[in-house]
């Protein structure tokens, strides 16, 4: 069997978990440590000998050899988790109670209850997703800095803090815990913001921004096996992936340019992919309870199910932003919610939508608000300020990707051949 | 055909898992295909970078086996080849070339 390109991303999470609950969250580094370590001889293995038949319990086996060794040299230097404590102290138990805290459901659960915990209120949203990128995915510092375009530095202070922060609970988050339903909305939080920052940044020149959407799916799926945290606004959050991760083979020409929604190959889009986020949408709506993921999946659904940009639904697209806008007020929203009324009603209807955006000072940095006058100027005729406008955009390019973008529709205001 | 044995030293340890599973992939290129044209006898163990060297008539034992990690051998792998000269040739595509390793060919002594 060929190992899984991100066996290290599913398996590491899971490890660490397991290790954690036996060194408990005081001692994360020593639980990296050992995780690193498992995985590095595994391949000095494999590498050799081939890979065995099935990877993730091979690791495992050798994960659990590893913290016998470890419980066994360094027991009594360490103050270990006190509810295990008399168990793994004492040689008569130490085995059977490291070799139970590997079983599989175990697993999963602490997993599960690790995510929990990175998502702590005193971490900022940031410091939340790094850290659930380093324990749940296994992200080397170094990864997570080009993922989000930040220094190294910056990147290891806030995994730091946010260790600080865990360690001071010591044990990983209980799902009895009244906290629940506020925690579990800090990971939906967490796993959006990791999945769109991978959507929105994934390119040639940043490969690694594809896998955080890969991740986010994966831990959202983790959610959805378990009974207490599999709510409606989870499936929402499910389906919303899904329903966007569609889209990603149109996303980008064979040039490597970034395409807008309104002109990719629909043909390209994921039908599967479609299917599911659409079982899951219905799924979601078995409760009272209408989170952001709900309408924002309903908006990607809608989309999906139009077989061109003319035949979208725009009253019920516009219908979908407001409810949007007034559970998240945000000037994105409101910049998306405009660009469909210059769908609908033209472009002078748009740009006046534009005006009007509240605080629309938050976006002076960026690229989009720009390019969307300059889209509407040039379907009004007005080249000159659509070039101008277009300008602008390129200048706030965040990647080369966007600015690549943007510099093709500067051409394109000065009436050059699109390339 | 002759017996031949590849020694790996150095090479040195992945940076990430990450980019480590790419290079093991790598590898797993390589040994398939020595196994698809028939060289491959034995794939062999990787081995410790640590252990002990015993030395001397006073047969001291010192931590070893050397103090430079570049010259440290990290597994081994029995090859046939028609000479020398073919053997080194496959040691060629090995890996470790990208990892500033070497690979020693050595025949093993016939009778």
């Amino acid at each position: 069997m060929e190992p899984s390109e991100h066996l290290f991303r599913q398996e590491s999470g899971r490890i660490v978990a397991a290790l954690s609950r036996i060194f408990g969250l005081d001692n994360l580094a020593l639980a990296e440590d050992v995780t690193q370590d498992v995985f590095c001889r595994a391949l000095e293995v494999w590498k050799l000998r081939g890979v065995p038949h099935n990877p993730p319990a091979w690791l495992m086996k050798a994960a659990r050899n590893r913290a016998i060794d470890v419980l066994r040299r360094e027991r009594t230097a360490r103050n270990l988790v006190p509810e295990l404590g008399r168990l793994l102290n004492s040689e008569w138990t130490m085995v059977a109670t490291v070799n139970d805290l590997f079983g599989a459901e175990t697993i999963k659960d602490d997993q599960l209850r690790m995510m929990f915990s990175c998502c702590d209120r005193s971490l900022s949203e940031d410091a939340q997703v790094a850290l659930t990128l380093r324990l749940q995915c296994g992200f080397t510092t170094a990864e997570i800095a080009g993922a989000f375009l930040s220094k190294n530095a910056s990147i290891e202070k806030r995994i730091e803090r946010g260790k600080k922060v865990l360690a001071n609970s010591k044990r990983l988050f209980d799902f009895g815990d009244a906290e629940l339903p506020a925690r579990l909305s800090a990971v939906h939080r967490t796993l959006y913001l990791m999945f769109n920052e991978g959507y929105h940044g994934a390119s040639r020149e940043m490969p690694v921004r594809a896998e955080l959407c890969n991740e986010a799916m994966r831990l959202a799926a983790l959610l959805l096996e378990n009974a207490r945290v599999a709510t409606p606004a989870t499936h929402a959050l499910c389906a919303l992936m899904y329903l966007h991760a569609a889209r990603l083979p149109a996303r980008v020409d064979a040039n490597g340019n970034l395409v807008p929604l309104a002109r990719q190959d629909r043909a390209l889009w994921n039908r599967t992919l479609i299917a599911r986020g659409n079982e899951l949408l219905d799924r979601s709506a078995s409760g009272s309870e209408l989170s952001e993921y709900h309408v924002e999946a309903a908006i990607a659904s809608l989309h999906s199910g139009a077989a061109t940009d003319d035949d979208t639904d725009w009253d019920r697209l516009l219908w979908l932003y407001d409810i949007l806008i007034r559970i998240r007020p945000s000037p994105v929203i409101a910049l998306n919610r405009a660009i469909a009324v210059a769908q609908r009603d033209g472009p002078e209807s748009g740009i006046a939508a534009i005006g009007a955006i509240p605080a629309s000072d938050q976006l002076a940095s960026y690229p989009f608000l720009p390019a969307a006058l300059g889209e509407l100027e040039l379907r009004a005729g007005r080249v000159e300020r659509a070039r101008n406008h277009f300008e602008a955009a390129a200048a706030l390019a965040r990647s080369p990707m966007e600015r690549r973008f943007l510099e093709l529709r500067v051409e394109a205001a000065r009436g050059e051949p699109q390339r | 055909m002759s017996e031949y044995v590849f020694l790996y030293r150095g090479g040195g340890r992945p940076e990430s898992p990450a980019e480590g599973e790419k290079v093991m992939q790598k590898w797993i290129a390589w040994m398939q295909d020595l196994e698809t044209n028939g060289h491959l006898k034995d794939r062999g163990q990787p081995l410790e970078g640590e252990g002990k060297v015993v030395r001397g008539k006073q047969r001291s034992i010192t931590d070893g086996p050397y103090a430079e990690s570049k010259d440290i051998v990290g597994g081994y792998t029995l090859i046939e080849a028609k000479d020398l000269v073919q053997a080194a040739e496959l040691a060629g595509g090995c890996p470790i070339f990208d990892r500033e390793g070497l690979v020693e060919v050595r025949p093993v002594m016939k009778m």
